[in-house]
């Protein structure tokens, strides 16, 4: 069962690739994501209440966190395939065999990722996806897309050799503490204790450097800005929705070890303070940006250091952070199907030379206009709920100064990022707005209306089921008593 | 335990500092080059058996990074008119000295881990480090894409040579590992230079001057 | 006692006729890579006889220090033949902390040759003096450190002990760090002997010159001692590099010497090869490769402090 889950987006791939002619292609990426989404759910409905059916001798198995995951991220790519026909359509000019298959792909891999029960195969999986996702963002072709590109390849490379380093670190830990060397999650869990708490201690650091690139934490966020930027709209959606989320799986996991060593104060205190100087570096490089997409990456950055921080709080705000988690990806498919859209339509993503969208494209202006509110954490949207329960845990527990500069970092990030979209949207358009032939029509403007449907609903009413998902996955994440 | 094994391990340290030191390309090149068939060998007789798995991958690994990829690398270089000698952000003496605080404070400190007995007084977990210290400043401090991708291959080296104390306990692991990683350091990477090459011929990778971090 | 005194009578006699041999097979391995014949192998010898036998031209504007820097620089490097064990077990004169006579004594004959170029008050001589110095105190640290890197393996402090412990010997981090020194020995021989890639002693073009600038208004017996004193400094470092890794016990009369005699000769012939394989380093960048030669010994030592 669990195979199928991998095999399913891997046939499409190949699928794909085989398939002739540009047009039918892009129509395969919906009906494949349902076929997925629909394999999975009935997965989980079928599964052992426990959630235990493992394969390949334990290297594959589904868990509460996994669960979470593997629903959010196909509920998400499922959002963003609807969006593919019609941008593809508009982008006829492009030969789309590589980008389809390779979106396939990149399910297929974050798929592995939710499921690996292995730190190696988890490995494995990240680093492929990172390949998986380099010609997503080449679409272009052109010098400026290839140089994210290739800044793309070489930080998250160099991210995911360190990942590799901390993952055999891991397993020395084993080694020196006499134990059966194994990255078997389940191993590593049970016999926790028994690791080299100096070893373990410094494979976290480097996993944590090493994921948190694919994740991109500041300091090591500075191909986000460029790979964000120069991405098709659709690229972005998948690298900021999806993507980082694989990463942020990645490095729960390693957290749960940690946890289960009962050393977690260390890690604790280091997503703390890697989330708050995400969220500083979001803010100080957010207010010069003039570049939506750009815009939308620092934006990112910030939003990941708000769930690593969410995290390292511990309590409520675990909880939190898996919803925000959600919340920003939602919100983040708002906003970057309607920048692909102003793109396309202005063939340009610079405040000051985009302007009056409001007018050229009511509905693509509109929805990026919502979702930048619902990201800035304004209510009635979902960021708004899952932040405050982030805050209220630090409140709870009285830390009033990692409260205060999140606070104070999110406030300049929304001061920042309003003036660039308020530009964008407001005003009057330029002389010649319309020299491209783009036309909103429903194709390209219903998936962002779902997300924000969405993101809007889950800030009004969190549905049981989701609930439940979000609580087990964050019982997995506490410590255990 | 090869005898010999320190004098090996320092050998790759040196050649950590021709790389860091020297400008011409080539010369970092051949010098990357030379470390990987060093840690091949290396990777060959830290254990007394030999098995025929391992003969396989460390042939398999030396060819790639002894030969084929010190190959790609110059004809990529020939095809795109890349300047042969190296404009770094930091200059060598700079290099040099941020790689040799890196490379002693890895040999100092690194014995405060806790390593398995017969591995104690081996350099072999400091030079790792060191490597991999070596491999970040090369990346960060070049700007050319060429000079990155030896700069990330110098990277996983250091881990290669970590992944050494696990070769004989979990043999897959370091072995997929290591391939994958040199997969995209050779090929992903091979294939945009070459593309960087043809996009902007004359100029070469330095399309990519603004990628240092 | 009747060893005794051969083995000293051996020392004095390798140390005064040997050193001009190296010079040639230098330049021989330097033309057989040129696909040349080169000069015979004796040449050197001919040359300082020749110039020896000259008279010389001094300049009205010189003063005794124009002529004290090659006598006194080939003084101090002929003591300095006397410390160094060759192919016995000891060297003529030993001490404990007699390496750093050693130094000192190449720091004095520098410090000569450089004061003798100054008093010529040429411009292109004291910038040789100048570039000579520049680079000496660079080189200067790392001679120390690689010493102290023999001294911490042997724990002894005069070089005859400290000569006595080789790479081969020590498995494991010692022989680790003595490789480590070797390598920085050899540059260093490179650096101080004026050879390629530091300085090319064969150019004609007095700016990019270091050594040779210093010395161009020396003349026939001068010059010849000049000569005399580079070759004699050459040995003392092949000695030393030599040393570092043949084991030579110093007990065997009639394998020892020809061990060390063969040693000295294969490094000339290293010399040579690496002479014919690179090329000159520009000015800006020797003190790079000077200073990882200083880092390849600081590593030895930290590798034995650990």
């Amino acid at each position: 069962m669990l195979y199928a889950l991998v095999l399913v987006p891997l046939a499409m791939a190949a699928l794909a690739a085989l398939a002739p002619g540009d047009r039918i292609r892009p129509r395969l990426l919906p009906l494949g994501a349902a076929a997925e989404l629909a394999l999975c759910l009935w997965t989980i409905h079928s599964a052992h209440p426990s959630g235990a059916s493992p394969a390949l001798g334990g290297w594959l198995m589904l868990d509460a966190l996994g669960r979470l995951f593997l629903v959010w991220l196909n509920v998400f790519f499922l959002i963003t395939m609807l969006y593919a026909p019609g941008y593809l359509a508009a982008r006829s000019d492009r030969p789309n065999r590589v980008f389809c298959a390779n979106l396939f792909l990149v399910q297929a891999m974050m798929t592995l990722v939710t499921l690996a029960h292995h730190l190696g195969l988890l490995w494995v999986a990240m680093e492929s996806t990172t390949l998986a996702t380099a010609p997503l963002l080449y679409f272009n072709r052109n010098t400026r897309s290839l140089e994210a590109t290739w800044k793309y390849l070489v930080i998250g490379s160099v991210g995911i050799a360190l990942a590799l380093l901390g993952s055999f670190f891991l397993a020395y830990a084993r080694l020196s503490a006499g134990l059966e060397p194994s990255l078997l999650f389940d191993d590593l869990v049970r016999e926790a204790h028994g690791l080299s708490v100096t070893w373990l201690h410094a494979a976290f650091a480097l996993l944590l450097i090493g994921y948190g690139t694919k994740l991109g934490l500041a300091p090591v966020h500075t191909w986000k800005p460029d790979a964000y930027g120069e991405a098709p709209g659709l690229a972005g959606a998948i690298l900021a929705g999806a993507v980082s989320s694989c990463a942020f799986l990645a490095i729960l996991r390693v957290y749960q070890i940690c946890q289960a060593a009962e050393d977690a104060g260390f890690a604790a205190e280091m997503f703390v303070f890697a989330g708050l100087f995400s969220i500083a570096i979001a803010a100080a490089s957010v207010a010069r940006e003039r570049d939506i997409k750009r815009m939308l990456a620092y934006s990112s950055v910030e939003h990941m250091g708000l769930l690593v921080l969410g995290v390292g709080l511990g309590g409520k705000a675990i909880y939190g952070a898996l919803l925000h988690l959600i919340n920003h990806g939602l919100a983040k498919g708002v906003l970057f199907l309607s920048a692909g859209n102003i793109h396309r339509a202005y063939g340009s993503k610079q405040a000051g030379a985009v302007t009056g969208a409001m007018r050229v494209l009511p509905g693509s202006a509109a929805l990026f206009l919502a979702g930048f509110f619902a990201i800035a954490g304004s209510p009635p949207f979902g960021p708004f709920t899952s932040e405050l329960v982030i805050a209220g845990e630090a409140a709870h527990q009285g830390r009033m100064i990692v409260l205060l500069l999140a606070i104070l970092g999110v406030a300049v990030v929304f001061v920042g990022m309003s003036f660039t979209v308020l530009t964008v949207v407001q005003g009057e358009p330029p002389c010649a707005p319309d020299r491209s032939h783009f036309r909103e029509h429903a194709a390209v403007l219903a998936p962002a209306a779902i997300f924000l449907a969405l993101v809007l609903g889950l800030g009004l009413v969190i549905p049981d089921p989701v609930d439940r998902l979000l609580v087990d996955a964050a019982r997995a994440l506490e410590p255990s008593r | 335990m090869l005898p010999y094994l320190d004098s090996l391990v320092i050998l790759v340290l040196v050649l950590n500092f021709v790389a860091l030191g020297v400008t011409r390309v080539r010369a970092i090149v051949s010098s990357v080059a030379a470390q990987g068939v060093l840690l091949g060998l290396l990777a060959l007789f830290i254990h007394a058996d030999l098995a025929p798995r391992r003969v396989i991958m460390v042939g398999f690994m030396v060819v790639l990074k002894g030969i084929a990829i010190p190959r790609l690398l110059l004809h990529a270089m020939r095809e795109a008119n890349i300047v042969a000698e190296i404009r770094p952000v930091l200059g060598s003496m700079g290099s040099l000295l941020l790689g040799a605080l890196g490379t002693a404070l890895a040999l100092l400190f690194a014995h405060t881990l806790p390593l398995a007995d017969e591995q104690k007084r081996l350099l072999v977990v400091p030079a790792s480090l060191a490597t991999v210290w070596t491999g970040l400043v090369i990346l960060t401090t070049r700007t050319t894409a060429i000079v990155q991708v030896l700069g990330y291959l110098v990277l996983e080296n250091g881990v290669f040579l970590f992944g050494l104390l696990l070769l004989s306990a979990m043999p897959l692991l370091v072995e997929s590992g290591v391939l994958l990683d040199l997969f995209t350091g050779v090929f992903v990477m091979g294939i945009i230079v070459h593309h960087i090459s043809r996009e902007a011929p004359g100029a070469g990778p330095d399309v990519s001057a603004r990628t240092a971090e | 006692m009747f060893g005794a005194l051969i083995q000293s009578g051996l020392h004095i006699a390798f140390a005064i006729a040997w050193p001009p041999l190296l010079l040639g097979v230098i330049t021989r391995t330097k033309a057989f890579f040129a696909g040349r014949i080169g000069p015979p192998l004796l040449q050197p010898y001919y040359d300082i006889a020749r110039l020896l036998k000259k008279g010389s031209v001094l300049s009205d504007a010189t003063t005794w220090v124009f002529l004290a820097g090659p006598v006194a620089g080939l003084a101090a490097t002929l003591i300095a033949t006397l410390v160094v064990p060759l192919g016995d077990r000891a060297g003529f004169v030993s001490f404990p902390g007699d390496f750093l006579l050693v130094a000192a004594l190449f720091g004095l004959g520098r410090f000569l040759t450089a004061s003798a170029a100054l008093d010529a008050g040429s411009s292109f001589e004291a910038m040789g003096a100048a570039r000579e110095m520049t680079f000496s105190s660079l080189a200067e640290p790392a001679l120390l450190l690689g010493f102290l890197v023999l001294a911490r393996v042997s724990g002894a402090l005069d070089l005859s002990d400290m000569m006595a412990e080789t790479l081969f010997e020590h498995p494991g981090q010692q022989g680790a760090a003595i490789a480590l020194m070797f390598m920085s020995l050899f540059i260093l021989l490179l650096a101080e002997n004026c050879r390629i890639p530091f300085d090319d002693p064969t150019t004609h073009l007095e700016l990019t010159m270091i050594h040779e600038v210093m010395v161009l208004d020396h003349s026939g017996p001068a010059l010849g001692m000049i000569e005399y004193a580079r070759a004699t400094k050459f040995f003392v470092f092949a000695a030393l590099l030599v040393r570092a890794i043949v084991p030579i016990a110093g007990d065997r009369l009639w394998a020892d010497w020809p061990l060390f005699a063969t040693g000295t000769l294969a490094a000339a012939v290293l010399v040579g090869i690496v002479e014919s394989m690179i090329a000159r380093l520009r000015l800006a960048r020797v003190p790079v490769l000077l200073l990882s030669a200083c880092m390849l010994s600081g590593f030895g030592i930290i590798l034995l402090a650990r």
